[in-house]
């Protein structure tokens, strides 16, 4: 089945998941944002590579900082960019996905960035795109249900690299709320690829989809036994309203056996580092003297990721 | 009308005929085999060289769309891809709008029907009231308005006493009791088989046991209640263990599956297709192999299209968004050819699961065979020919099947209702 | 055609041009990849203060729309404010100017120089822009054909070298 994110030379025409993404697609991007991180530090944080397009960061969900994030990065390729919060405007009042961007593209949208809650929604925009051709817009995937979030996953091999340099001799670590991640699935198959020898998962029952391992990783329910010798920790977020109920009793029991303190992350490496996707529960999943400490590389994910995101848009947007 | 089907390949499986043998038709029945009976002269001779001549295929499941769904499909239009399809007799869920749980709405779909003068048209009762589970449907009238049998399409009874109730009663009149195992809580949310792809792709899954709890709860209760029951749209090798286990131990039960779970398994998800969205989910490699053997070996007694036609806005969302459902009439032929060629199964047997075996299940006599006497509803079609279906080949109304443009055998060339050529390719 | 000139002569003499218009707050900036070679180069041979700046001008080509992005772009640094500072941009070969617009339009980026002047090794003519070197080592007499492409190589031990290599 031919890729839908590769055009027919192999170049990225979409950014969906990074599942099925060859090797060096991977490595061309994480290549092509070390030169972006720079431009932040000058005094106009700017370049003239998106002059004149229009990105429509299209939120079907609200998420005030990815949406914002992917802002930044287009305003510093000088993309125009257009916000909507599609969660609270007309797909309420009975108009279909599509209907949506019909609209859209008829006030001359060049790059669709979209987060939808359903699974597999940007499939649908592309293959919609490709059947009323429009083909040469693009779709970023910011997010759609469980299934990945492709932009996070890259800033996250981004930070990986810049902090251990070859991902050919790490054990990282996957914590937490796998099931209901789309972060989790997209670092999963970046870090499968990457060739990253083992990747573990670590997590209660309740929270690992089922034949997680066959998506390449080891599986861990004890805590401890998971974090022995990582050099890499990958925290997940865990949703409030999976807090209690049928999946987990409570938050402090759950962070009694997953939340990550000074005393578990002992385990790791001595220069393990500590990931998170934001927004942090403290005292749920990670304790605050780990989220704070000097494992942590939470901040520096946020700046990479915008560097990721403007190489993303600048491959997308020259691709087509 | 005088008909002779002149050099085709008779296949009636209900009379174990599979020779070079002609057809005679007077007026609505057929009235010889072989040699003409005295004194018949034919108004019309088809020439069926090379082609197989079969008993119109009976189809346990399709919806019409009425009432209730008309932007969907209508009766005219499904009748149509029916007769392209040649199926002659079909069953249709109760899971319309309203729901098929009064005698007035079975009487008036009925009549519309026959005023139509397609395929037969035989109505499944609701076995609740708008299905809810909790109150019983008045099931002996509705079989005096033309019910077959009693189900709850994909709408599972989740009170376990209800559903005693409801074989109870319907074992009291000895009504047939047609369910889809489907664990409620277990199926919740769920839009795909659980396991490697759905967890890949991030959808919710539905667990096998969401399909052997409810069936191992159906078998129960039918030991219980001597119900006359029938299991439909079986999607996993573990729910025909729990049949073969319960018909070991004595009981009486029947089983269907939908075509497309013989050829489609969770992989043909591909990104997102949401043409690979059913109801029962499209299960493993492993399960698809086993409903493939189970139904060779006579296990599954037959094959139904599950035809569910949905418009493009129902389809065209995100998979777990999208409407459930295949078109089916059209493929049903072509998909039990596809697998008898496949797995070497002679065609005599395959066609049995479209036609006698579920005539047998449907309890009606007078279709699905032809023997002298017996309703002359026939297909006539090219086993080794093959077709691609086009959006604007598919009469039905739902053009929603992943097998859009693929070669599939088996091509209708006449279908006849009652003596009356009702298709002509 | 007569033989290439040697890259190394060309940059001792556009250091001899440039040294005597030297100031005390003149950096040097290189466009990559030739230029920055040349820039060291310079660099080095007249003894700057001021650390030496490199630019990649992939983000700011004029051709991204019809040509897309360059492959495998450089971080560019200017180590050093550019606010009113006499900038002397270098690079190996000048030919339609376009080059010099990106560098130039990059340079900005980082705030308001003082006086920027051009420095290259080659001219080969045919300008598309109202561009010209201040400093030039060498003027190509006649076009090149059409095509054609003059570059600045570097060898394994750091040795340039002036290359024309045909369509």
């Amino acid at each position: 089945m031919l890729n839908p994110q590769l055009s027919a030379d192999g170049r990225l025409k979409h950014l969906i998941t990074l599942d099925g993404l060859p090797r060096g697609v991977l490595t061309e991007i994480l290549d092509i944002a070390a030169p972006f991180t720079e431009v932040a530090a000058r005094e106009v944080k700017k370049v003239p590579l998106l002059r004149g397009k229009s990105v429509f960061n299209v939120f079907f969900e609200n998420s005030t900082r990815t949406r914002t994030t992917f802002e930044i990065a287009a305003k510093r390729l000088s993309a125009d960019v257009i916000n909507l919060n599609v969660a609270t405007s007309s797909t309420n009042k009975g108009e279909t996905l599509l209907d949506t961007v019909d609209n859209l593209c008829a006030m001359g949208a060049d790059m669709f960035v979209m987060r939808h809650a359903s699974s597999g929604a940007p499939y649908l925009l592309a293959q919609h795109l490709r059947n009323t051709g429009r083909d040469h817009i693009s779709v970023v995937n910011a997010g759609d249900g469980r299934h990945a979030h492709p932009t996070q996953g890259l800033l996250d091999m981004y930070t990986i690299r810049h902090y251990k340099q070859d991902f050919t001799r790490l054990t990282v670590a996957v914590v937490g709320d796998v099931l209901h991640s789309r972060v989790a699935r997209s670092e999963i198959a970046a870090l499968t690829t990457l060739g990253v020898p083992e990747v573990r998962v670590i997590g209660p029952k309740t929270l690992l989809p089922s034949d997680v391992e066959r998506m390449g990783v080891r599986v861990f329910h004890d805590m401890n036994e998971g974090l022995r010798g990582v050099d890499v920790i990958m925290m997940l977020r865990l949703q409030n309203e999976r807090m209690q109920g049928a999946l987990l009793p409570s938050s402090q029991e759950y962070f009694k056996f997953y939340g990550l303190t000074e005393e578990k992350l002992a385990l790791a490496t001595k220069d393990a580092i500590v990931l998170h996707p934001g927004p942090m529960n403290r005292g749920v999943e990670i304790d605050s003297a780990v989220a704070d400490g000097d494992h942590a590389v939470i901040l520096p994910q946020v700046t990479f990721g915008i560097a990721v995101r403007m190489a993303v848009m600048s491959m997308l947007a020259a691709g087509n | 009308m005088n008909i002779h089907i002149a050099n085709g390949r008779l296949i009636d499986p209900a009379n174990k005929v599979d020779a070079l043998q002609d057809l005679f038709i007077q007026g609505d029945r057929v009235v010889a085999l072989g040699t003409p009976p005295q004194g018949f002269v034919p108004d019309r001779v088809i020439d069926a060289s090379g082609l197989v001549v079969a008993p119109g295929l009976v189809d346990l499941s399709a919806r019409l769309r009425e009432p209730g769904f008309e932007h969907k499909a209508t009766l005219e239009s499904e009748m149509q891809a029916a007769m392209a399809g040649g199926v002659t007799s079909l069953a249709c869920p109760p899971d319309t709008d309203p729901v098929l749980d009064e005698p007035g709405l079975v009487e008036m779909l009925c009549f519309r029907a026959k005023k139509l003068n397609c395929a037969h048209v035989y109505p499944v009762g609701a076995l609740t009231t708008r299905l809810e589970g909790r109150r019983l449907t008045e099931m002996a009238e509705l079989v005096e308005a033309g019910c077959v049998a009693f189900g709850q399409a994909n709408t599972p009874i989740a009170d376990t006493q209800v559903l005693l109730r409801a074989m109870q009663y319907a074992a009291t009149f000895g009504f047939r009791v047609w369910l889809q195992p489907i664990d409620p809580h277990l199926a919740r949310g769920g839009v795909a088989h659980d396991g490697e792809v759905a967890s890949r792709l991030g959808l919710t899954g539905i667990p096998v046991e969401a399909e052997t709890i409810a069936l191992e709860t159906c078998l129960s209760l039918a030991r219980l209640t001597g119900v006359k029951l029938h299991i439909t749209r079986i999607s996993s090798a573990a729910a025909l263990e729990s049949i073969e286990r319960a018909r070991a131990g004595g009981l009486d039960v029947s089983c269907d599956v939908a075509a497309h779970h013989l050829h489609l398994c969770d992989m043909d998800l591909g990104y997102f297709d949401p043409q690979c969205h059913v109801v029962p989910p499209l299960r493993s490699q492993r399960d698809r192999a086993a409903l493939r053997a189970g139904l060779a070996a006579g296990r599954i007694d037959a094959v139904c299209s599950d035809h569910t036609p949905v418009d493009d806005d129902g389809k065209q969302a995100p998979f777990a968004e999208a409407e459930p459902g295949m078109t089916g009439l059209e493929l049903l032929l072509p998909l039990v050819v596809k697998w008898a060629q496949e797995d070497r199964v002679p065609l005599a047997d395959a066609l049995a699961r479209v036609t006698a075996r579920a005539a047998a299940i449907m309890g009606i006599t007078r279709g699905g065979h032809l023997g002298v006497g017996a309703r002359a509803d026939v297909v006539i079609f090219d086993a080794s020919a093959e077709q691609r279906f086009t959006r604007e080949r598919i009469r039905s109304q739902g053009k929603n099947t992943p097998f859009l443009g693929l070669p599939l055998p088996g091509v209708v060339r006449h279908t006849l209702v009652e003596g009356r050529v009702m298709y002509d390719a | 055609m007569t033989p290439l000139p040697d890259a190394t002569r060309l940059c001792e003499q556009l250091a001899a041009q440039i040294k005597p218009r030297l100031r005390p707050d003149t950096a040097l900036v290189g466009i990559h990849s030739g230029g920055a070679w040349v820039a060291d180069y310079l660099h080095r041979a007249l003894g700057l203060a001021t650390a030496l700046g490199s630019l990649d001008v992939a983000f700011y080509r004029d051709d991204y729309g019809s040509r897309g992005l360059h492959p495998r772009p450089q971080k560019s640094g200017i180590p050093f404010d550019v606010n009113d500072r006499h900038i002397i941009l270098v690079d190996d070969v000048l030919y339609t100017g376009r080059t010099t617009r990106a560098a130039l339009n990059e340079l900005f980026d980082y705030g308001r120089p003082g006086c920027i002047e051009l420095a290259v090794l080659a001219d080969r003519g045919e300008r598309q822009l109202p561009i010209a070197p201040a400093y030039c080592a060498w003027v190509l007499e006649e076009r090149l054909p059409a095509g054609s492409k003059l570059s600045l190589r570097r060898g394994e031990h750091g040795e340039l070298s002036l290359e024309l290599k045909h369509a």
